[in-house]
């Protein structure tokens, strides 16, 4: 039961493209080789922290892939390097032209890789995604699940199986900010933990683990407390074999349909 | 007959409404019911008299009336209110009047902006000024356009700069005397600053001061080569001014390129400094420089905050001056001698600040290629969003944003109306920015409270004789704090972001206060 409970809990923070607060990280000291040309020198300053650093993808999506969402051509990648996606967390930058030239040829050339093959068997992933993971409970998928955490629609077009894997084992390691945990107390000795759903000077909306949303005024609370670093989806590390997490990758991964 | 005598009646009330000579804004502590000029009087305390709204019925406070605009860009207007109107600016460059008793429009005067006008930071504007029978507003344009305060006529309208070369304007004039003056914005373009009167019957340009300032002129030593031409230092945000001594007092912005100092080496006077001019000439009296040779990005666009006071036991005219780079700085208004500066919150720019007043740098915070972590990031502590001093409880108050930034140097390079910055930033993932509301003893800068908010603010300040400090979040909480204490008082959600300073007016006997969320100004009145 109880490690039941874990698994419910567990795939709340894979990534979701539309959620993701990305490209806000501090990736200071990222390694830049010596020889680096000009593209990959502000590909890795600017944009793998977010995006990774061969283009497999983070908080933003996968870039190692032929065709991207927004940028079919490099006209339009370089719109959206130079003024960002509104509505998501992609900025715009202020390269200069002949920077914005030599970026855009780099992440065409992290898109020249062959498709992954992968070893699980993305049919058993998605009886795993229904049945042992539990996943919907706390995930949307297509319209159907919860809402506690990311919408996984299309997740697969938009996070690398590489990235998808780490979600699993270690959700902590790069999760939507979107999505930060956070513990109330109330005067009366209620206790609320959750998801921060949104916070303000004087509330805070926290959604818990059943998928209930409370509100909470700040000055009725005795303690309050947040944690950036900390994401309420335990590591499936234990729950799953490995085969098991091979397979559930597999199935994520064909998630390509774009929601 | 009878009509004809209604007629000169109203005539004559006509002609009596809407009329604001120099001497009213001067002496606008006397009218505490209007708010004359952008930040309340010519010192810049941003305080009212008026205390019928005070901290034991402001929890009464409820919305009187609202007014929707049509911009889709930051609202960031201080509106004017004198004699039953208020004046309002709304994103790019428009300007309405609003009747105070109904909150229904009187006039609107609407510009049509060119496509492609270069802005670094949104089409926005602050508001107007008033003088005479006219409304004066600064467009995004760069032109300075006057208005029939009665029907909002075009009574002229001059090009200030040219928008090309990625001059704007954002800023309210400021109306002095027989002068408008007015700053333009554009550093991160490159454009060299420069700060404008003029004439405000004509139109006609009285003097310019280039705070950049070019071969021959005091401080072009400090500038490498040719880089003044690019040098920035922009005056983006409204000044104060001293009728006794008859001197402006103005902020000015960033050097150009913002992040690559090796372009530029010197001082670069006169960016990130405060200037002193002569009203009459626009010739400097004196300037301080808060940040020789920027590569942080730390304008010093803020509000100069004029206060008579005895320093040491000597009666003496000061100025106080929270600066973007996060010290809070005493100087002497005459004569522009450095008096004290104190750190007011996290920075990591600067060691310390010398007895001359002069920073002393810390080149770790100075972006590079790996990623230099700074604070405050390229937003500041302070920014364009005004401080309020309280005569009655003595205290400076300052919204504050708690934000760093990681700053990547990369290449710059000059092309007319493009950006010119040498560095992109990245915001820190691993802690939560936020604001604080501190109010600081005047003369030496030490907290006296503070009050966190949610997130970095954008909000300025009021103070009132209610014993009342009010301010807003990006959350659009707009609340009121006991001015003395800290306590929170009133808080009402507004629904929008709030991007600008409040202001307080009273109306057929009762005090109203206004800010604007989202794309609506509010007005707030007791119940």
């Amino acid at each position: 039961m109880v490690h039941n409970r874990k698994l419910r809990l567990a795939v709340l923070f894979i990534m979701a493209p539309a959620i993701f607060r990305l490209c806000g990280l501090y990736a200071a000291g990222a390694q830049v080789p010596a020889d680096s040309s000009l593209g990959e020198r502000l590909y890795l300053t600017q944009c793998s922290m977010c995006h990774g650093r061969s283009g497999e993808g983070g908080r933003g999506p996968t870039l190692a892939r032929p065709k991207l969402l927004h940028a079919p051509d490099d006209d339009a990648l370089r719109n959206v390097i130079r003024g960002g996606i509104p509505g998501t967390g992609m900025p715009g930058t202020r390269l200069i032209d002949a920077e914005l030239r030599e970026l855009t040829a780099y992440v065409r050339k992290l898109g020249q890789v062959q498709p992954a093959v992968l070893a699980g068997d993305p049919e058993r992933g998605e009886e795993i995604y229904r049945t042992k993971g539990a996943c919907a409970e706390c995930h949307t998928l297509s319209g159907n699940g919860g809402a506690l955490g990311p919408d996984l629609t299309g997740v697969g077009a938009s996070r690398s199986p590489q990235h998808l894997r780490e979600s699993l084992l270690s959700p902590a390691a790069d999760f939507p900010r979107g999505y930060a945990w956070a513990r109330a107390v109330t005067r009366g000795g209620r206790t609320v933990s959750g998801v921060r759903v949104n916070e303000d000077t004087f509330s805070i909306q926290i959604r818990d683990a059943a998928g209930k949303l409370h509100s909470l005024w700040k000055a009725e609370l005795r303690e309050f407390r947040k944690d950036l670093t900390r994401s309420p989806m335990p590591s499936y590390r234990d729950a799953l074999t490995p085969a098991e997490l091979d397979d559930l990758v597999a199935y994520l991964a064909s998630l390509q349909e774009a929601k | 007959m009878k009509s004809l005598v209604l007629v000169l009646i109203l005539l004559a009330a006509s002609a009596t409404q809407a009329q604001v000579p120099y001497e009213r804004i001067r002496d606008s502590n006397r009218e505490p019911e209007n708010w004359l000029t952008y930040s309340g009087n010519y010192a810049s305390h941003r305080y009212s008299q008026l205390n019928q709204i005070n901290r034991t019925n402001v929890s009464r406070l409820k919305v009187a009336w609202m007014y929707q605009v049509r911009g889709r860009q930051h609202f960031e207007t201080t509106p004017l209110v004198f004699d039953g109107v208020m004046y309002i600016t709304d994103p790019p460059s428009d300007v309405t009047a609003l009747d105070l008793r109904t909150g229904r429009p009187i006039w609107s005067y609407r510009r049509n902006i060119p496509q492609g006008a270069p802005v670094c930071c949104g089409q926005v504007n602050r508001g107007v000024a008033a003088l005479g029978d006219q409304i004066f507003v600064n467009t995004i344009d760069a032109h300075l356009v006057a208005l029939d305060a009665r029907t909002g006529r075009v009574r002229w309208d001059v090009e200030v700069a040219d928008w090309k070369l990625a001059y704007s304007m954002t800023a309210a004039p400021l109306a002095i005397k027989d002068k408008i003056i007015v700053g333009v914005a554009g550093a991160e373009y490159g454009a060299r600053g420069f700060l404008d009167a003029y004439d405000p019957k004509t139109g006609r340009r009285l003097w310019r001061f280039w705070t950049a300032p070019g071969p021959g002129e005091p401080g072009n030593e400090t500038w490498s080569g040719d880089s003044w031409k690019q040098g920035g230092a922009t005056t983006w945000v409204t000044g104060s001014y001293d009728p006794e001594l008859n001197l402006l007092y103005w902020g000015t912005g960033n050097p150009g390129p913002d992040y690559d100092g090796s372009v530029r080496l010197g001082d670069n006077l006169y960016s990130d400094c405060v200037i002193a001019l002569d009203a009459d000439t626009g010739r400097l009296k004196w300037h301080f420089q808060f940040t020789p040779h920027d590569v942080n990005d730390m304008d010093s666009n803020q509000i100069p905050v004029l206060l008579d006071a005895n320093w040491k036991g000597t009666p003496r005219k000061l100025m106080l001056f929270a600066n973007r780079n996060a010290f809070y700085y005493v100087l002497d208004r005459v004569t522009g001698e450095f008096l004290h500066a104190s750190q007011f919150t996290r920075q990591n720019w600067a060691k310390g600040i010398d007895a001359r007043g002069r920073p002393i740098p810390n080149p770790e915070s100075a972006p590079n290629e790996k990623g230099a972590l700074a604070y405050p990031d390229d937003d500041g502590t302070a920014n364009w969003f005004s401080p309020t001093y309280s005569p009655r409880t003595n205290l400076f108050y300052q919204n504050v944003r708690e934000k760093g930034g990681v700053f990547y140097k990369v290449s710059v390079e000059f092309q007319p109306g493009r950006l010119y910055l040498g560095a992109v930033k990245r915001d820190i993932t691993t802690e939560e920015p936020y604001g604080t509301l501190r109010a600081l003893r005047p003369l030496t800068g030490e907290l006296a409270w503070k009050f966190d908010v949610r997130t970095p603010p954008w909000c300025g300040l009021l103070s009132t004789a209610g014993d009342l400090v009010f301010s807003g979040t990006m959350e659009g909480d707009f609340f009121a704090l006991d001015a003395i204490s800290g306590k929170l008082l009133w808080r009402f959600q507004t629904g929008g972001e709030i991007w600008s300073n409040p202001i307080t007016y009273r109306f057929e006997g009762r005090q109203y206060v206004s800010v604007t969320s989202g794309s609506s100004l509010i007005v707030f009145g007791l119940e």
